[in-house]
């Protein structure tokens, strides 16, 4: 089980969050995965003019685990993401959500499908105050009973202080905070992330991943990570997946990526 | 010391009539960041109209229920045929186009009602109140017409701030793309934002030309600049901002043509845009931070 000492670093920042991950780990031992999938992408491909950014991408984001898309700049990440929620329309391919095939759905209703996506550069709506932000995550689903707000600022009390603080004088880490827990009021199948790290220090970045890591194993989220820093991302990840100018060079388990020296000096830059 | 009164309720008045038609302007920058060139334009026709029903015999208030829904249609419509083509391409473009529908509305309006001057009246007295042996420039209709500014800048305010079409509608005038993210109905919310402004500019229509005592087809034009001037005073992306702005404005042209001269008042507004745009580009009341480039 070397992967479980990989994930056991970051995790314990989270207090309990190790527990519960060591039988989940279990299961995707060999790099086949057995917890059903939530999210499967089929062969997508997606263009801007004639820039080919993503080309017969093929994964999924399994439930209760995190699978992390690794990557340099550039790789298609971010088009990943934003060809799996509509902002960016596919030139081929599939998107299947819990079964249901939302390819063509509109960007507006994917959210009310499970899908919860925090863009790059996070996404706070700095006009407004944080609890407008949050506010706004979940006014799709009509009245929500407050105990839900206030589990967010449990969770994240560095922006329970600044509740009615407008967004802007946030720090990234307060933002990404921020941003989370405005997906999690979604209540969503899978989230994803995309590049939760950028323009964080080590410390936060630890902090951000080992609270993804914990809402996981406690609240059985399901989690699609896109990351250049990738260090940090498969030591919380459960699987990884590789992507090279806009394909998929390799799927595995994170653990096994993380020990595997040619690929990381090749792709992943560490 | 008369004088000094009458022309600061004069310029009290003027100024909420701009801060309405600033509202305006506000409204539809904040969701689309585009200045309607149309809405002078919008609100003469939409006051024509109402014209028309007063003189064929309904109250000033049937007139003014149906000036404010044709509005509600007009900038409706107007948004979804003729500016949703326009969005999220270069800026100048929705300039150009909002510059032709002024043109157009102005035209059509000559061809409906005619380009002949009609009085129009006001729907309470414009004789001022007396204090001893003087009038003053106030007068029940003025009162009417603070009123009704002061109404519509506390019920848009609540409506921004305490209800859940008011939040969505700023989610998608500050973060088009995560609004859309998080489920929030954008296009419906720019439509919405439109035919409220369309229906708060139809409102300064109809009160300028209680004001005023006579409309033409063009008796809006020198309103946009002044509701312009007025917006990016208080900041164009505030609407308190755009009644302090207005108010402010109202006042200081009330004062430039009694002590200084009729003529000035123009080059007066232009000043203040000037200075404005030197000194404090973002407005008195600015809430958003310079966008870097
Ligand atoms: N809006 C765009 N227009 C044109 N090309 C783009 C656009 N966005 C990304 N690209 C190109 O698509 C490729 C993938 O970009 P992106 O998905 O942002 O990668 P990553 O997130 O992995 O850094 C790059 O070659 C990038 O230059
Ligand atoms: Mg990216």
């Amino acid at each position: 089980m070397a992967d479980a000492g990989a994930h056991g670093s970051t995790a314990s920042g989270a207090g309990a969050a190790g527990l519960t991950r060591g039988a989940a780990a279990g299961g995707v031992a060999g790099g086949t995965a057995t917890a059903p999938a939530v999210l499967q992408v089929e062969g997508l491909s997606a263009a801007y003019g004639p820039v080919r950014a993503l080309q017969d991408v093929t994964l999924q984001a399994e439930h209760g685990r995190i699978t992390a898309v690794l990557g340099a700049n550039g790789a298609g990440k971010t088009t990943l993401l934003r060809t799996i929620s509509g902002l960016v329309r596919p030139t081929a391919g599939r998107v299947v959500l819990g079964g249901e095939d939302v390819t063509r759905a509109p960007v507006e209703a994917m959210v009310t499908k499970g899908m919860a996506h925090v863009p790059e550069g996070r996404g706070v709506i700095a006009e407004l105050t944080v609890d407008e932000n949050l506010r706004v995550g979940s006014l799709f689903r009509g009245k929500v009973p407050s105990e839900e707000f206030e589990r967010v600022y449990t969770f994240f009390p560095r922006i329970a202080e600044r509740r009615n603080q407008t967004a802007h004088t946030l720090s990234g880490g307060e933002r990404q905070m921020l941003v989370i827990g405005r997906a999690l009021l979604a209540r969503p199948k899978v989230l994803l992330l995309d590049e939760p790290s950028l323009g964080l220090a080590p410390r936060i970045v630890a902090q951000i991943f080992a609270m993804v890591r914990h809402l996981v194993d406690t609240e059985g989220l399901s989690v699609l990570l896109v990351e250049q820093n990738a260090r940090s991302a498969l030591s919380v990840a459960d699987t990884g997946v590789v992507l090279n100018l806009g394909r998929v060079v390799v799927t595995d388990d994170a653990a096994r990526l993380a020990g595997d020296e040619d690929l990381r000096h090749a792709y992943l830059g560490f | 010391m008369r004088e000094f009164i009458n022309l600061t309720l004069g310029g009290v008045i003027t100024g909420a009539v701009y801060a309405a038609f600033a509202l305006a302007l506000v409204l539809i920058w904040r969701s689309t960041r585009i200045v309607n060139f149309a809405q002078g334009a919008m609100a003469a026709i939409t006051t024509f109209i109402a014209l028309s029903l007063i003189e064929s015999g309904q109250s000033y208030w049937v007139g003014l229920a149906v000036a404010l829904l044709a509005g509600l249609v007009l900038g409706a419509v107007v948004e979804r045929l003729v500016i949703r083509p326009v969005e999220g391409g270069p800026e100048l473009n929705a300039v150009i186009v909002t510059l032709g529908l002024f043109i157009a509305i102005q035209a059509l309006i000559s061809v409906l009602f005619g380009v002949n001057q009609r009085a129009f009246v006001a729907p309470f007295s414009t004789i001022g109140f007396r204090v001893g042996d003087s009038s003053l420039a106030l007068s029940p209709n003025t009162l009417f017409t603070l009123g009704a500014v002061l109404l519509v800048m506390v019920g848009l305010t609540a409506l921004f701030r305490y209800t859940r079409v008011g939040l969505a509608m700023r989610a998608s005038a500050f973060g088009q793309e995560v609004a859309r993210l998080l489920g929030v109905r954008v296009g419906r919310m720019l439509t919405l934002g439109w035919a409220l402004a369309a229906v708060v500019g139809s409102l300064a229509g109809m009160l300028i030309a209680a004001e005023v005592t006579f409309v033409t087809p063009t008796y809006m034009d020198a309103l946009i600049v002044f509701g312009f001037v007025a917006a990016v005073l208080g900041g164009l992306d505030s609407p308190v901002g755009a009644v302090v702005g207005g108010l402010l404005l109202g006042l200081l042209l009330s004062y430039v043509r009694g002590y200084v001269g009729d003529e000035l008042v123009g080059l007066a507004a232009l000043a203040v845009l000037v200075v404005v745009l030197l000194v404090r580009p973002g407005g008195l009341f600015s809430t958003t931070q310079t966008r870097r480039a």
